[in-house]
């Protein structure tokens, strides 16, 4: 049985190495100073999509994200490694969406990608870490959701079943199709890109970057190289439930922690300082 | 109406940790906003949860007892969430920050739209000025979290939408008993008026749950270790230090992302939270994430070799040198003092 399996990824500034120019003075985040990557946990998603892919002949994987104009590198990353085709909703009207506005325009673009038995997506997004919006999209479609995923172990049937990988154990389930499921960064890691699809599609883009790249009808002659692209408009989205006004959630405050400093004692790492420390230590009872 | 609830996990019958501890946060709340405080038991073979939870102030204890509810699936328990908030029109409503509270809590804050703030590492009460609209909230839920990698602290409000939803890891919050012989009310619901037959699409087929052999939480000193640490190698001299002065292995999550040592040992907002007598920070910078959950242990020793780490301001002792040339030395000298 052949499967439609869509991919939801987001690129993400990546949070995990953040050096000192990553703040401005005024204490808010200095985006433009952290490198733009693939959403870690995406790629374990994309990964289990292509694996099922590899078993179940004639299945499609197609990658939906939502971001900048950007956020197209995240399509192309995919069809570096295996995807087969993918969609960017992109409009000024997301933005300073909460969870429940991204998972409102995510699910509007799923409905608009059409018919699909898969939708797998990463754990959570290292910018945020809420692991929020992959339930809520299957929420809103009315699908059933397996979090937690290490490895979807099969498809048939019209069912999925799937390894979780909870804090204290494991638990097999069974779940029917269409489903979503959101997958652990303990699962498999992705591929690596494969040489013949960069060259095959390192020319893909989007309507507007053709445009402004001047490739002429490059994209005419190759439709394979056409990335999708939507605004709120073409997905039918409500602009009352995007962005800012269909977030809940208001940000009230953003705040550079400034550690309640203590007055500490310093020592170097000779011999007679840590020898110091430790009879210290020993002396007042806090070891031994 | 109007309450703050409390969804609780239940184990075999038993209550967790996690959400005697969000009882305890929970009452506190309930006094302060002059409500009561209700828990919502979903699962099977229940009979032991009011005795469990009723210390801990809950004055309505709602029970949804049916076999097919434990284990835990995500459709059954949203179900039973969803019209149950419909009915009874919460203020709040917090969750464990955990594999069900996180699975749980999006889906039913989509349902009813809703906010939710995830993994809060304080949650208080106060008031809230829309500028534009210049309205002003009174007693809204500050949802406070470190957010953008634990670079920054966010505080998020609801204003509009009810309940206002956040979930909280275990260890944040103190679990207290208000009052050993505190009796609420029990409401028995019937749950087939709640849960239908299509809510069960996801079966379970084998469940493998055990307790975890690594104790971050409980140990008295832990020595932990960062980034900074350099390798899985190295990672090895922070277990000779913690068998040497009877410590548990901890670690930031730059180190558990970078493959130094397990996930179950992360301490910080996304893992778990410490409070030892003695915390050793062995390569640890002092992000926010990472400061949040060990910034109340007793005592802190930062070995860094950065005299600027932010963590040395909250250290009462600091040994700026190479955790790799410094470690040693403390198992030296800790072996020759010790009687």
């Amino acid at each position: 049985m052949s499967l439609k399996i869509i991919v939801l990824a987001k690129q993400v500034p990546d949070t995990r190495n953040v050096g000192k120019d990553a703040m401005k003075e005024d204490g808010t985040v200095n985006r433009a100073a952290l490198p733009a990557i693939f959403n870690p946990e995406d790629l374990n998603a994309l990964e289990q999509a292509l694996r099922l892919k590899d078993s179940h002949p004639n299945s499609t994987v197609t990658i939906l994200t939502m971001g900048p104009p950007r956020a197209a590198d995240i399509i192309r990353e995919g069809l570096f490694r295996g995807a087969d085709g993918g969609y960017l909703l992109t409009d000024r009207i997301f933005a300073g969406a909460d969870t429940l506005a991204t998972s409102y325009a995510l699910h509007m673009a799923v409905k608009k990608v059409g018919r699909f038995d898969l939708i797998i997506s990463g754990r959570q997004a290292i910018d945020g870490d809420t692991a929020q919006v992959g339930p809520q999209v299957a929420e809103k479609l009315g699908i059933p959701q397996i979090t937690y995923a290490e490895e979807i172990q099969s498809v048939n049937d019209g069912k999925a079943t799937v390894k979780r990988r909870l804090e204290h154990g494991v638990e097999i389930v069974a779940g029917k199709l269409p489903l979503l499921i959101t997958v652990n960064g303990s699962a498999p890691a992705c591929r690596p890109r494969n040489a013949m699809l960069i060259q095959k599609y390192k020319h893909a883009q989007t309507a507007s970057e053709a445009a402004a790249a001047q490739l002429g009808d490059l994209l005419n002659k190759r439709p394979f190289l056409k990335l999708g692209e939507w605004s709120a408009t073409d997905v039918n989205a409500d602009p009352q439930q995007c962005g800012l006004s269909g977030s809940p959630t208001k940000v009230k405050k953003i705040e550079n922690i400034v550690f309640q400093a203590k007055e500490s004692k310093a020592f170097d790492d000779s011999d007679g300082q840590i020898e110091e420390l430790m009879v210290e230590l020993i002396n007042n009872h806090t070891i031994g | 109406m109007n309450n703050i609830f409390v969804y609780l996990e239940i184990e075999n019958g038993k209550t967790e940790d996690v959400s005697l501890e969000l009882l305890t946060k929970g009452r506190a709340l309930a006094d302060k906003l002059n409500c009561k405080l209700e828990a919502v038991a979903a699962g099977s073979g229940l009979n032991q949860i009011g005795t469990q939870v009723f210390p801990y102030g809950v004055d309505r204890l709602h029970l949804f007892d049916d076999k097919r509810l434990s284990p835990y699936t995500s459709l059954p328990h949203t179900a039973i969430l969803v019209k149950l908030f419909k009915e009874e029109k919460p203020q709040i409503a917090l969750m464990g920050a955990t594999g069900v509270g996180r699975d749980l809590g999006p889906r039913v804050s989509s349902a009813l739209f809703s906010g939710l703030t995830a993994d809060c590492t304080a949650l208080e009460i106060g008031d809230h000025e829309e500028k534009k609209e210049n309205k002003t909230y009174k007693n809204l839920l500050y949802q406070i979290r470190p957010a953008f990698g634990g670079n920054i602290v966010a505080t998020i409000v609801n204003p509009d939408n009810r309940p206002q939803m956040a979930t909280v890891r275990e260890g944040v919050m103190k679990k207290e008993i208000r009052d050993a012989n505190y009796r609420g009310e029990t409401v028995a619901h019937n749950p087939s008026e709640y849960v239908s037959d299509e809510d069960f699409a996801v079966g379970i087929i084998e469940r493998h749950i055990e307790s975890s052999k690594i104790n971050v939480k409980s140990a008295p000193i832990i020595v932990a270790g960062g980034y900074g640490m350099g390798s899985k190698e190295n990672f090895e001299l922070l277990h000779q230090l913690a068998a040497t002065v009877g410590a548990e292995v901890g670690a930031s999550r730059a180190a558990v992302d970078a493959g130094f040592t397990e996930h179950e040992r992360q301490i910080g907002q996304t893992g778990v939270t410490v409070r030892p007598k003695l915390y050793i920070a062995c390569g640890i910078s002092g992000q926010i994430q990472h400061v949040a959950g060990m910034q109340d242990s007793s005592i802190i020793i930062s070995v860094n070799n950065d005299a600027n780490a932010p963590i040395n301001t909250i250290a009462d002792y600091v040994i700026v040198g190479e955790a790799e040339t410094v470690i040693p030395k403390m198992i030296k000298y800790y072996k020759k003092n010790s009687k």
